[in-house]
């Protein structure tokens, strides 16, 4: 048996994103279908007590808020002003749903960046796995669908004929304005899967840069791994923000989305 | 590619237990704690409104009453003014009254003196012919023995002093 002293850092970068059964759950099923309690689904769980501990903290109720409540309620503040912004008034009875959307998906890419695995626990980030944004897609999706038909009936594809269209044009107008349509939960979904993905597979590769960098000596320790360090840093805080971002672009878009249905026009 | 090499074995595990905890995080954040947490900003927003009103209010209030004391000690002012003045006004004629009454009293015992000095100077010049007459026949007698007349003596008086 030979001792490697400096063996190069086989860094698998997709490897992060690898869903593993936990505790011997691989065999349970539903209705035919394998319903593991995976790694994912873990942190999804860890996610949601999060947030209920930090909701935990707004439900003080005091006339003079303290800095929880008040982290809480500027949070709550945040997302309603933007359903008043983007829907209007019959914004707030879709504000449960899109307030649970933001900070769910929040609190999901910020554990995902939380450098746990010092202390030996690899955070997952399920946000980087187009599974789970698509169904939030799809949730979102089809709540524009069923409020849409339900408000306005038939005449919500009167939403594929923008207004003042020309009559000649509505033929070409409408597969196309449909199309765009249809698009969006499969945009919704990508545009937070990629944006996650990509993030942390860099910040990945950058880290096998800094541990063989490291590893091979003072020169490429200097050249290398330091600068890629540095790149680190800066990276890991473009990513938290990121993280707030890709959480409120998808509630926006979803809120836009609503809007549309709500509104028409 | 984790994402699609696992994609038929995971996708509904992770749609499961998705669907689990984001619906437990929509009813219990979302509808449980959410409502609450905005009415709890709605109530002191309305608090901060309706306090706001009442120093509004109460500013008003103030101002109102501060114009209506100003008026009533404008008032007060004026109607003092008078009283001091009508108090003088008074004073004065009452002076005036008393010196006046004065004056009368004086001028009557004035006249009560004149009269009397008159009077006795009357009586005093009607003593003084007596006595001169009394005098003149006496010393008429005396040396001519002749006894005259007092009528006589006192016309003969009369005479002199009036010429004299």
């Amino acid at each position: 048996m030979h001792v490697v002293v400096a063996a190069p850092a086989k860094v698998d970068p997709m490897y992060q994103f690898t869903i593993e059964p936990l505790w011997g759950t691989q065999d349970w099923t539903l209705a035919g279908y394998n319903i593991a309690f995976t790694n994912s689904a873990l942190w999804m769980m860890v996610a949601a007590v999060l947030l209920w501990v930090f909701m935990l903290g707004g439900m003080k109720r005091q006339l003079v808020p303290g800095r929880w409540q008040m982290a809480v309620e500027s949070f709550t503040g945040f997302i309603d002003g933007m359903l008043e912004a983007n829907i209007g008034k019959g914004g707030r009875k879709y504000l449960p749903y899109v307030f649970s959307l933001f900070m769910f998906i929040l609190f999901a890419n910020l554990l995902g960046l939380m450098p746990l695995g010092v202390v030996g626990v690899h955070p997952f980030t399920f946000t980087s796995h187009f599974t789970v944004t698509g169904v939030l897609a799809l949730i979102s999706f089809s709540i524009v669908l069923i409020v849409g038909f339900a408000k306005h009936g038939l005449k919500f594809f009167s939403l594929f004929v923008p207004h003042g269209t020309p009559l000649p044009m509505v033929p070409i107008i409408f597969p196309i304005e449909l199309i765009s349509f249809l698009v969006r939960p499969f945009s919704l979904a990508l545009r937070l899967f990629v944006a996650m993905m990509a993030g942390h597979l860099l910040l990945k590769v950058l880290s096998s840069f800094v541990i063989d960098g490291g590893n091979a000596g003072p020169l490429w320790g200097g050249v290398v791994a330091l600068p890629a360090f540095v790149l680190m840093v800066g990276i890991s805080a473009l990513e938290i923000l990121v993280a707030g971002i890709q959480a409120y672009v998808f509630a926006l878009l979803t809120s836009l989305y609503i809007s549309d249905a709500e509104n028409l026009h | 590619m984790p994402q699609i090499a696992q994609l038929s074995e995971t996708f509904a595990s992770q749609a499961f237990w998705l669907l689990i905890f984001f619906g437990l995080v929509y009813l219990v954040v979302g509808r449980g704690m959410l409502p609450r947490i905005l009415d709890t900003v709605d109530q002191r927003d309305q608090q901060i409104a309706g306090d706001l009103l009442a120093a509004h209010n109460a500013r008003e209030e103030a101002q109102a009453q501060e114009r209506d004391w100003r008026q009533r000690e404008a008032a007060a002012r004026e109607r003092a003014r008078d009283i001091v003045a009508a108090a003088k006004a008074d004073g004065a004629a009452q002076t005036a009254a008393r010196l006046a009454e004065v004056q009368a009293t004086l001028d009557t015992r004035l006249d009560e003196a004149e009269q009397s000095i008159a009077t006795a100077r009357q009586q005093a010049l009607g003593e003084l012919e007596r006595v001169a007459a009394e005098a003149s026949r006496d010393i008429v007698r005396r040396l001519t023995g002749a006894e005259v007349a007092e009528d006589e003596a006192r016309m003969a008086v009369e005479r002199v002093m009036q010429r004299g």
